[in-house]
């Protein structure tokens, strides 16, 4: 049977949903944005041709 | 020998309803070195862990829901049945994290076959060829004579429903690319049909309600992305259960049906200004926003009558207008962390803009893919939600939790039980949405036919006996 490990919640458990949705500051938010394209851009920039066009399946419904 | 007599179906809350979803997952296999390799192979690999202890490459898990391999040799995940928006969302994503962990078993028996690469899944819509797969809605609907033109009411909704719940994709065409509000639009074929593959409707007629057929029927939805978002999940389903019940109570929508369904839906899909309008059977024009917009007032005006005032129902009603308000202004910053085709476009505009690069640019469509791989630690969805880029609806817990325990207020609840203690037992077994079956040389079957029913006394039985 597949079983996941659980990782720390970010929410309580029985916390309702906050009214605005619990995005940090603009500023903030930018910044881990380019943080997290700054830490794949050597992975995405791989082959990237390549890896892409490997990925063919035929359809599904 | 049937188990017992079937009881009678329960009164049920008009409000209460079935839901589930299916997910097609798209199948990569990354193995520049090797030979090649058809998809059929890398699937049967990847799912050798599961044919060992369940027997097949079709099974029941002990959450309920359901784990195959599709047409395609797409891995398939179909939930559990939920009667709440919160649960649909924590077993879709449980169904991320089941197939995520059949990865590397099978990266491994493929590297002992001597095909060393790494497996990708994506919960998205098209591989890079433009070939379609889905994600599947399935409505529990009470029975009527009128089932299609019930349903037919809904289609200028479902055509329009990607400016709120698309998935987003970057559409490459001969005279360069742009971004699409949906990957979906522009593989349907037809309104509503019984065919699936061949001709793809964006409602399926095909009558399996899974349940006392006299009572329900089901909607089967085929035009809806696969979003990854919570939020924009949650939106997904949220808005056609309040329509749903609108229709149900016998109550008429504002008649917007279209003049040429698969033409509106492309041309909503490929204007993300929102400003394409289409033509209605009745000569008016109307933007997406225009006729989402129009459904959404025919909620809020039912409600407290036909639609209870719930938090969960506030929530859907809150990002359906946010949704509608920030495509009618071109502002999707209110919407940027809950809608996935702004999360997404948000990614790519900005990575675009690093790289200087036009959209059809193969390092964004790399991108895109990175953004639908399931993997927790290489995926971008989830390292976007992990950053608090992504918004959430549902708790780390809940999920965790409905990878391995079905719904606790619904069918799939007996199923799970039934799953978890038959293969404790060691005895032979099969299942089905609606049979619980032990063989043996004396094979007993429990039918249940009743989707709402969490408690019956003959599984019971059925469970005391395995033992025995």
């Amino acid at each position: 049977m597949p079983q996941t490990t659980s990782s720390s919640s970010p929410f309580e458990e029985d916390a309702p949903e906050p009214d605005a949705p619990a995005a940090p500051t603009a500023q903030s938010s930018t910044d881990a944005l380019d943080s997290l394209l700054d830490e794949i851009d050597d992975t995405i920039q791989t082959n990237a041709s390549q890896f892409v066009r490997s990925f063919v399946q035929k359809g599904g419904q | 020998m049937m188990f017992g007599e079937v009881p009678p179906a329960q009164e049920v809350d008009p409000a209460r309803r079935i839901m589930g979803l299916e997910t097609e997952f798209g199948l990569h296999f990354d193995a520049p070195n090797s030979r090649a390799v058809t998809p059929e192979e890398v699937a049967g690999h990847l799912f050798h862990s599961v044919v060992e202890w369940g027997r097949s490459s079709n099974v029941f898990l002990t959450n309920g829901s359901r784990l195959y391999i599709d047409v395609g040799a797409h891995p398939e995940y179909a939930t559990a049945e939920c009667d709440s928006l919160s649960d649909l969302v924590a077993y879709d994503k449980a169904g991320e994290r089941i197939v995520q962990d059949l990865v590397a078993t099978g990266e491994t028996r493929l590297a002992s076959a001597g095909l060393e690469g790494s497996i990708y899944l994506y919960k998205n819509n098209t591989d890079s060829a433009g070939n379609s797969y889905g994600c599947h809605e399935n409505y529990l609907v009470r029975r009527r004579a009128d089932f299609k033109a019930f349903a037919s009411v809904l289609l200028p909704f479902f055509v329009s429903r990607q400016i709120v719940a698309g998935s987003g994709c970057i559409t490459r065409t001969p005279h360069g690319a742009h971004y699409s509000f949906s990957p979906r639009a522009d593989h349907m074929w037809e309104g509503m049909s019984s065919a699936t593959t061949r001709s793809r409707p964006m409602i399926n007629t095909r009558d399996e309600p899974h349940a006392h057929a006299d009572l329900y029927r089901r909607m089967h939805v085929i035009v809806g992305d696969s979003t990854m978002a919570e939020p924009t999940t949650r939106l997904k389903v949220g808005s056609t259960d309040l329509l749903l019940r609108i229709l149900e109570a016998r109550l008429a929508l504002p008649d917007l049906a279209l003049a040429h369904e698969m033409q509106a839906i492309r041309q909503i899909a490929h204007d993300v200004t929102g400003a394409a309008t289409v033509e209605l059977a009745d000569g008016r024009r109307m933007t997406g926003a225009d006729l989402q917009e129009a459904c959404l007032e025919a909620v809020r005006g039912r409600l407290d009558d036909v639609i209870e005032r719930t938090e969960e129902t506030e929530q859907v009603l809150d990002l359906w207008e946010r949704a509608i308000v920030a495509v009618r202004t071109g502002s999707t910053s209110d919407v940027e962390t809950e809608l996935e085709w702004a999360v997404k476009f948000r990614l790519l505009e900005r990575y675009r803009n690093r790289l200087g690069c036009p959209l059809d640019d193969p390092r964004l469509a790399r991108l895109e893919m990175a953004f639908h791989d399931v993997s927790p630690t290489r995926g971008l969805f989830n390292r976007l939600q992990a950053d608090a880029l992504v918004s959430r609806v549902v708790s780390e817990d809940d999920i965790v939790r409905a990878t391995t325990e079905p719904p606790a207020t619904t069918r799939a609840s007996l199923r799970g039980r039934f799953v978890r203690e038959a293969l404790a037992s060691g005895r032979d077994y099969t299942v089905d949405w609606v049979h619980l079956k032990v063989s043996g040389t004396q094979p007993q079957t429990v039918l249940l036919k009743d989707p709402f029913r969490n408690v019956d006394e003959r599984v019971d039985v059925l469970l005391a006996a395995l033992d025995g």
